[in-house]
């Protein structure tokens, strides 16, 4: 890839930046607020719990501090819109450089195809997005691009808090792609990241399935990264756009919150 | 027969609020015994353990044998109304805003003669049923109630003083989707609260027993999130101003002590909900209801706290939960000093392993949600500040009362508890 942008190099951010400010590009927001009462993934009981956001002032131009107005805030590494390293499956944790803090910058700025599956999430809340369903899209937008993102379009982002995570007593009902979606992005696409709107990479039965949670297990055993409970996915084009999405650097961080923009050509 | 009481018209909006006042409240410390057991609504006084004598009001020594040698001692509730009179004005502000008020002498069965505030029902000469309360001030106080229950006894003006009745008052309870919540909203409606309101924390989750929830008459579902400081703050910005009951419901339990547990995280979230959540509470609400506490018939009256008992002595077998609960046991003190004038009472409500999912492999006797919540109830219509629910915690009371060194030894045996 690099190779063949060599000749351009010198010319291309100079005229990124200024296609940015005359409007030529547009910088689109993919992030949920970081909100109190945004869903978090839920696991059995027995299971320690993600925490969810909170925020406690610590002045507010008061007494505390009078000119000033700042909190603490706590939350979960895989709280609100988040990234997942490789660290955080069991399948990735003895990879070099697999954490938030080490795994290598490159990863963090890539192009993005976006694959929706609107339609197919809206009639089945358990959709699973499939190779051939892959095979299908690259037929009509070209074939998904080596170290690229790839993210999965459901609108879920769209739903009500209660809808979102969609709980009944069988568990989470959400959309999410199956073992051989993932297996052939890592093996045959060579992605370097998978994202989804919804809370997790996997589907919310993705337990059931095999093996278990086959975005995690895959995608992190095989060093690529996930990313999580992303928005404004409709906003983006199928190919073309660029997603930047650099997680906090925490030491030995198994992910992280973040605030994840795509560069769209206007 | 008591005129029954009307539910309270929609305040003026031009009217100052009138605030709190309180009847006399020094006491000797040896008179804070008695206060003590009228908190939990026994009648006490002191014997001689001499000559047997029985004395009131306390004293340091035996007015007849100079002993010092006094215990207090449980009494015998009967007497008869020798003496009745209705004060018309006071030089104490408290008093000055109730008159006309009723006091008379009564002949206790105990064997001396009292002076208590009396309730209207109670004919003189008429046989009477005393009972010891906290008034206002805090302060352990007598009345003498007839005999026999009469129609609207708990209305008589005087008793309501005393009293935390929900009839006509607004209750908040914290934490609505559990079956305590869900059995405390249902016990507070059937006891005339005009408005439950039930706090539910994450409506993305789903929750068994929300539509019947919504459904109990007067109740209302709210947002609230003991844990989330900006929730709670919300929540009483739009009702802090009319909630004159509150009942934090609001628990997490874990089994589990301190050494075999891995890491802080279980117990961060017990402190969250269990300290931290009455803290936020306190801070958020504590202040409306402070300046409430003589708004009339739906004046703010009660905080309710549920705490394990094991908040007293910790349980090795849920130690890191018992000592959540000792920090909230231990707040709950600092919150009645911080109430003291305001004339709302903090209830503390111990009970035993309660029957819920947490303490499921815990053997019984156990207390039911809607056992919990009708002795809540109770206490609030008694005007009780100190309440023991279940068999496991009264007994638990007993030996804690007996000597708490002791107690605490049993508990760390293997066969503790």
């Amino acid at each position: 890839m690099t190779a063949t942008m060599d000749a351009d190099t010198t010319s291309v951010l100079p005229a990124l930046a200024e296609a940015l400010v005359a409007g030529k590009i547009l910088t689109i927001d993919l992030t949920h607020t970081l909100d109190p009462d945004f869903p978090v993934i839920i696991l059995p009981p027995e299971f320690g719990q993600c925490a969810r956001f909170r925020v406690e002032e610590v002045s507010r131009y008061d007494e505390r501090g009078p000119a000033w107005y700042w909190r603490n805030f706590t939350c979960n590494e895989h709280t609100g819109t988040h990234f997942d390293a490789p660290i955080h499956w069991v399948s990735g944790k003895d990879l070099p450089n697999a954490s938030v803090d080490s795994i290598p910058v490159e990863g963090f700025v890539r192009a993005v195809c976006v694959v929706d599956c609107v339609k197919e999430a809206a009639a089945d809340e358990d959709f699973l997005m499939t190779k051939d369903f892959l095979l299908a899209w690259e037929a009509e937008h070209g074939e998904i691009p080596e170290g690229c993102w790839v993210l999965m379009r459901t609108d879920w982002s769209k739903r009500s808090a209660a809808d979102y995570l969609n709980l009944r007593d069988d568990g989470a009902h959400s959309p999410g792609p199956d073992a051989s979606a993932i297996t052939f992005l890592i093996e045959e696409r060579n992605v370097v990241g998978f994202g989804t709107e919804c809370v997790g990479t996997d589907a919310g039965q993705g337990g059931h399935l095999s093996p278990p949670y086959p975005a995690h297990f895959l995608l992190h055993g095989a060093g690529r990264y996930g990313l999580q409970c992303l928005a404004n996915l409709d906003q983006l084009p199928p190919t073309g756009a660029l997603l930047i999405c650099p997680p906090l650097k925490i030491k030995n961080g198994s992910g992280s919150p973040l605030r994840v923009l795509a560069l769209v050509e206007g | 027969m008591t005129e029954a009481i009307k539910r309270p018209r929609r305040k003026d909006p031009q009217k100052r609020t009138v605030l709190p006042t309180l009847p006399p409240t020094s006491r000797s410390r040896r008179a804070l015994a008695f206060t003590a057991a009228a908190a939990e609504g026994r009648f006490v006084l002191q014997k001689c353990g001499d000559c047997e004598a029985v004395t009131y009001p306390p004293r340091e020594a035996c007015p007849k044998c100079l002993s010092m040698n006094l215990e207090w001692r449980d009494m015998p509730e009967g007497g008869r109304l020798i003496a009745e009179s209705t004060i018309q004005t006071s030089t104490n502000v408290y008093f000055r805003e109730r008159t006309p008020w009723r006091v008379g002498t009564v002949a206790l069965e105990a064997g001396i003669t009292v002076l208590a505030h009396v309730h209207g029902d109670v004919a003189e000469g008429g046989r009477v049923r005393m009972i010891a309360r906290t008034d206002k001030s805090g302060q352990g106080v007598l009345m003498a109630l007839p005999e026999e229950e009469t129609e609207n006894m708990a209305d008589d003006k005087q008793l309501r003083e005393l009293t935390c009745d929900p009839k006509h008052r607004r209750v908040l309870i914290t934490d609505g989707r559990t079956p305590l919540g869900q059995a405390m909203a249902r016990a507070l409606s059937t006891a005339g609260a005009s408005t439950v309101f039930v706090g539910v924390a994450e409506t993305w989750r789903p929750f068994a027993g929300a539509d019947e929830l919504a459904a109990i008459p007067s109740v209302e579902v709210m947002a609230l999130d003991v844990t989330d400081t900006v929730s709670v703050n919300e929540l009483a910005s739009e009702i802090g101003g009319k909630v004159d009951i509150l009942i934090n419901t609001a628990e997490y339990v874990r089994a589990g002590g301190a050494m075999d547990r891995d890491g802080i995280v279980t117990a961060r979230d017990e402190m969250e909900v269990n300290y931290f959540g009455p803290l936020r509470l306190i801070q958020a609400f504590g202040p409306g209801m402070r300046f409430r506490g003589a708004d009339g018939v739906n004046s703010a009256c009660a905080w309710v706290n549920l705490l394990s008992v094991y908040a007293l002595s910790n349980w090795p077998a849920y130690g890191s939960t018992s000592a959540s609960q000792a920090a909230a046991y231990s707040l709950s003190q600092c919150l009645r000093g911080e109430f003291h004038g305001s004339g709302v009472k903090v209830l503390n409500a111990l009970f035993g392993p309660l029957e819920e999912d947490w303490r499921q492999p815990l053997p019984p006797p156990k207390v039911t949600p809607e056992g919990l919540a009708k002795a809540v109830v109770g206490a609030l219509q008694q005007g009780l500040e100190e309440l023991t629910v279940g068999a496991v915690a009264e007994d638990f009371l007993t030996r804690w009362k007996q000597d708490p060194r002791v107690l605490a030894r049993e508990l760390t045996q293997p066969e503790g508890a």
